[in-house]
């Protein structure tokens, strides 16, 4: 008679733990495995999957490393052994003064000056993903919604619910306008939130738009401002891309918005930005949370503790962003190059019979295969995401895992490459449109 | 231009608005004090010394000297700048492989090689206040509690439960043994949880102690760990002062005990580490989750991304802490020189009747003046702080931020200052207890000198050879300053 094995009696983790809200189960992650298992190398393996799932900007290093070799003081070989000290000492939630300060002349420089920001505004977090987090800790409880624009960035799903347990109810938007927000969108997802006896505690909207590649025109974000005064909600406006726009002139931040109004009801606005997209600097955690709200500036401010940038990393941008020939020149030429790679991937795509939203702004384009659709279905478009895949050996991501309302719609990085990786992944595209031809 | 507008204030969250950031404490308060005020030798020498940061300040000239040696090390550097893109786009929450095999290193060594831990299991965070807080999420629902012996770091209120709506259930110690932790007191909490319909996750042991500076012995740690196998509730063991063990007894970590016994559900078992107290790199926020249970790495891993360890930080502290030479250098100076540094303050203290609980860790001492209390009461010890504060001016937590049961122990910090203010400090203490002298049994006879072995140090071996001096559990009698109040 076999004696029966006693298992140790299982162990509770917490729902968090357990839940699947990390999202890590989407097709925009899948992808990825199949990169991380066969990646594209222009030497050692060029017929490898080419990594376009990725939204990062390595066209502008060269100008980053320039100023660092002409530079020592950024690091702490050039300041010396109190500098060294003092540094790896500093924990304080307020952050360096000169970093401070130095983020929140960026982001003005960034705006063409255009709106100003005030450095004691300024609160630091570890990468735009924790500021997100704490912003939705710290003005929504337990159970109530973001509304917010679909398509949008598959990481909100994680960031904004997972530990917080607050809601993302959609906007719906869609290309019979070029997917821009519109008030009777908005207030139909408020509508949908009451009818689920969900309370929503704002709206949070990406500008420049990922997935999309396109800046918020002036006049909506004022439609948005006036929306989220009606019902007295907050307003979180996400500018990660905001120094990744083709041309100064196109970007209306929030910020200017409010400046015209006088920050009339800007208590109930909140910006997030970070150095990851417009610097390049994902590895860096860099981001920052700038309130029009005191309130909401003391207790994020708190709430950094949980994710404070590395102080070694504040020293070396602080130095690098209070220089204003560097930023200066660093902003131009890295909008350059962005434009022309967006201007060459649209052309060659167009060239292969694709169209594309007509974007300007970020680190990728938003490519309507609609027409190659078998089934105008959510199913139609994860088949060809896999021929994407697969066959083409091109990680791009779906439309669905933005929420992406019409099938087919796709998001195609390019700023994280070679031009001649581009070159490669723009052949490959060609010869897949001219197969289908025949 | 025509908008909507109006006066009605925007709602936010429960957790923004209540007191769960825990800055009410009086362990803050007296921070704002200094912040006024700030002690300068030069430019301010009445002013307010900072005695309430455990910080390490002993050893950055060893530091120092070897960045200037190692400039690859920074990505910075004309040496380094041809690394500075690949550490720049370097997102994964994996770590860099280097970071976490350097890092694992470290810990064994630090535990004195008696333990190997695998760079597998570690989970960066941000710093070791992201870690409790991240540790929490994994482990525990909103209203489920985690028993904390007393007293405790008084920051634990604010990351085990701030956003996490965990709670925190005391297990109350007291010094008649020396604030050990008992079995008895640990049953006894976790009863009165039951009781009350709190629902326990697990046990939060912080060794070495802080505030105490004193490390748990074998016996408690093997009573530990049968009480949370037993009750199947986890155990967080907080080691980030594990390197400020400068005397005997050895510092046992919770990662030998767990090989003693293969019956222990390893499933049960998470650490705690940071570099923030050990090298004295709190700006860093280098913060480590080691879990003995794959799901929690693989949850805490995900976690992570909200508080990363910036990669150009990892790639700094990797190279440092492969560097055998120095690592094996910089702890045996680091030890060394926090023994002076006791010793200073425990002579200083005890010359003037003041005895502290007998420690061998930490950058702080448990100071006793119940001795000087009007009344044994929190309003008593909270009135003594204010003088201290005021016109002494030092810095102190007083013990109940810590939540200790009986009023009038503090917590001094003493390695975060130079060999100067330390005198400084020391003269202020020995001029107010003796201008309080009128107070009964002031001038009594300070007895340790007589007891304990004076250990000056030498070399870390000499010292580890030494006769093991009086520890917090030894058999000898208590001190007649111990006064029982009736």
């Amino acid at each position: 008679m076999a004696k029966e094995i006693e298992a140790a009696p299982s162990v509770q983790l917490s729902s968090i733990a357990v839940s699947e809200t990390h999202g890590e189960n989407s097709p925009y992650f899948a992808g990825w495995k199949a990169y991380d298992e066969n990646p594209y190398n222009e030497a050692s393996n060029p017929s490898g999957v080419i990594q376009m799932g990725l939204a990062e900007n390595q066209v502008s290093f060269d100008l980053l490393e320039e100023y660092l070799e002409t530079h020592p003081e950024a690091s702490f070989r050039g300041r010396g052994a109190t500098g060294f000290r003092e540094n790896a000492l500093f924990q304080d939630y307020h952050g360096l003064p000169t970093f401070r300060k130095a983020m929140a002349s960026f982001m003005e420089e960034i705006r063409g000056g255009r709106a100003k920001f005030d450095p004691r505004r300024v609160v630091l977090t570890a990468g735009a993903t924790a500021a997100n987090e704490l912003l939705t800790f710290v003005l929504a409880d337990r159970g109530t919604a973001w509304l917010v624009p679909t398509p949008y960035y598959p990481g909100f799903d994680r960031d904004l619910r997972w530990r917080t347990g607050v809601n993302i109810v959609p906007i719906n938007c869609d290309s019979s306008n070029n997917f821009q927000i519109t008030t009777p969108a908005l207030e139909a997802a408020y509508e949908l939130a009451e009818s689920m006896n969900i309370r929503v505690s704002g709206v949070l909207i990406t500008n420049p738009s990922n997935p999309l590649g396109v800046t918020i025109s002036r006049s909506v974000l004022e439609d948005i401002l006036d929306f989220i005064t009606r019902k007295n909600i907050h307003l979180v406006s996400d500018e990660i891309y905001s120094g990744s726009v083709f041309s100064s002139s196109e970007f209306v931040s929030v910020a200017e918005v409010l400046e015209a109004r006088e920050y009339k009801g800007s208590e109930r606005v909140h910006i997030v930005y970070s150095l990851s997209k417009d610097l390049g600097l994902p590895g860096f955690r860099v981001g920052t949370i700038y309130s029009y709200n005191d309130e909401v500036v003391t207790t994020a401010r708190r709430m950094s503790s949980f994710t404070l940038i590395s102080s070694q990393t504040q020293h070396l941008l602080a130095c690098m962003l209070s220089d204003k020939k560097f930023t200066k020149n660093y902003i131009e030429v890295n909008r350059t190059r962005l434009r022309k790679r967006y201007e060459r991937i649209i052309e060659g795509l167009r060239s292969a019979g694709i169209e594309c939203l007509k974007g300007n702004a970020g680190l990728f384009c938003w490519m309507n295969l609609s027409p190659l659709l078998e089934k105008p279905t959510k199913e139609g478009e994860l088949d060809l995401w896999r021929t994407m895949v697969h066959e083409l050996k091109l990680n791009i991501s779906p439309g669905s895992s933005c929420h992406c309302s019409e099938p087919g719609w796709f998001r195609v990085c390019f700023a994280n490459m070679s031009e001649h990786t581009l070159e490669v992944a723009l052949e490959r595209i060609h010869k897949y449109m001219e197969q289908r031809r025949t | 231009m025509s908008y909507v507008s109006s006066n009605r204030k925007p709602l936010l969250s429960r957790k923004a608005t209540n007191d769960g950031h825990a800055e009410k404490s009086p362990y803050f308060d007296g921070w704002k004090a200094y912040d006024k005020d700030p002690f300068n030798p030069t430019q301010n020498p009445s002013g307010v010394i900072q005695m309430g940061l455990a910080e390490h300040q002993l050893c950055f000239d060893l530091v120092q000297e070897w960045l200037v040696s190692n400039p690859e090390a920074s990505i910075c550097t004309k040496k380094g700048v041809d690394k500075f893109r690949d550490i720049a786009l370097f997102q994964d929450y994996h770590g860099l492989p280097a970071f976490r095999n350097a890092v694992a290193k470290f810990m064994g060594r630090v535990r004195g090689d008696k333990v190997k831990f695998d760079p597998d299991r570690i989970v960066m965070s941000g710093g070791a206040t992201g870690a409790h807080e991240m540790i929490t999420f994994c482990l525990a629902d909103p209203g489920d509690a985690f028993l904390v012996p007393t007293p405790y770091y008084a920051g634990f209120d604010r990351d085990l439960c701030w956003r996490t709506e965990a709670r925190l259930l005391p297990v109350v110690c007291h010094s008649s043994n020396n604030f050990k932790v008992t079995r008895k007191a640990l049953e006894e909490a976790y009863a009165k949880a039951v009781e009350a319909n709190i629902s326990v996750k697990g046990l939060l042991l912080t060794n070495p102690s802080n505030p105490l500076g004193t490390i748990l012995d074998r016996d408690t740690l093997r009573e530990a760990m049968s009480f949370i196998n037993e009750k199947n509730i986890h155990l967080i063991c907080d080691e980030i002062y594990a390197a400020t063990v400068f005397r005997q007894p050895d510092f046992i970590s919770i990662a030998e005990i767990i090989e003693e016994d293969q019956e222990y559900n390893r499933n049960l078992v998470h650490i705690i580490y940071s570099l923030s107290k050990d090298m004295g790199f709190p700006g860093f926020r280098v913060g480590i989750v080691y879990s003995y249970n794959d799901a929690v790495v693989e949850c805490g891993r995900k976690m992570s991304s909200f508080g990363l360890v910036s990669s150009q930080t990892q790639y700094l502290i990797a190279s440092m802490l492969s560097d055998d030479q120095f690592i094996g250098k910089f702890l045996l100076e680091s030890a060394g020189r926090l023994a002076t540094r006791h010793n200073d303050f425990t002579d200083g203290l005890c010359q003037v009747g003041i005895k502290c609980l007998n420690g061998n860790a930490g950058l702080f001492l448990w100071m006793d003046l119940r001795g000087l209390l009007m009344d044994s009461t929190v309003e008593a010890e909270t009135a003594l702080w204010r003088v201290i504060i005021n016109d002494v001016k030092l810095n102190v937590s007083p013990g109940s931020s810590f939540h200790c049961s009986e009023p009038g122990w503090f917590r001094v910090c003493i390695a975060n200052m130079n060999e100067e203010t330390t005198k400084v400090a020391l003269a202020r203490i020995r001029e107010f207890v003796l201008r309080n002298g009128n107070k009964p049994n002031r001038k009594e006879k300070c007895w340790q000198s007589d007891l304990r072995l004076r250990l000056s140090f030498r070399r870390i071996d000499d010292v580890l050879r030494s006769p093991c001096i009086m520890s917090p559990h030894s058999p000898i009698p208590q001190s007649p300053l111990v006064r029982t109040r009736t």
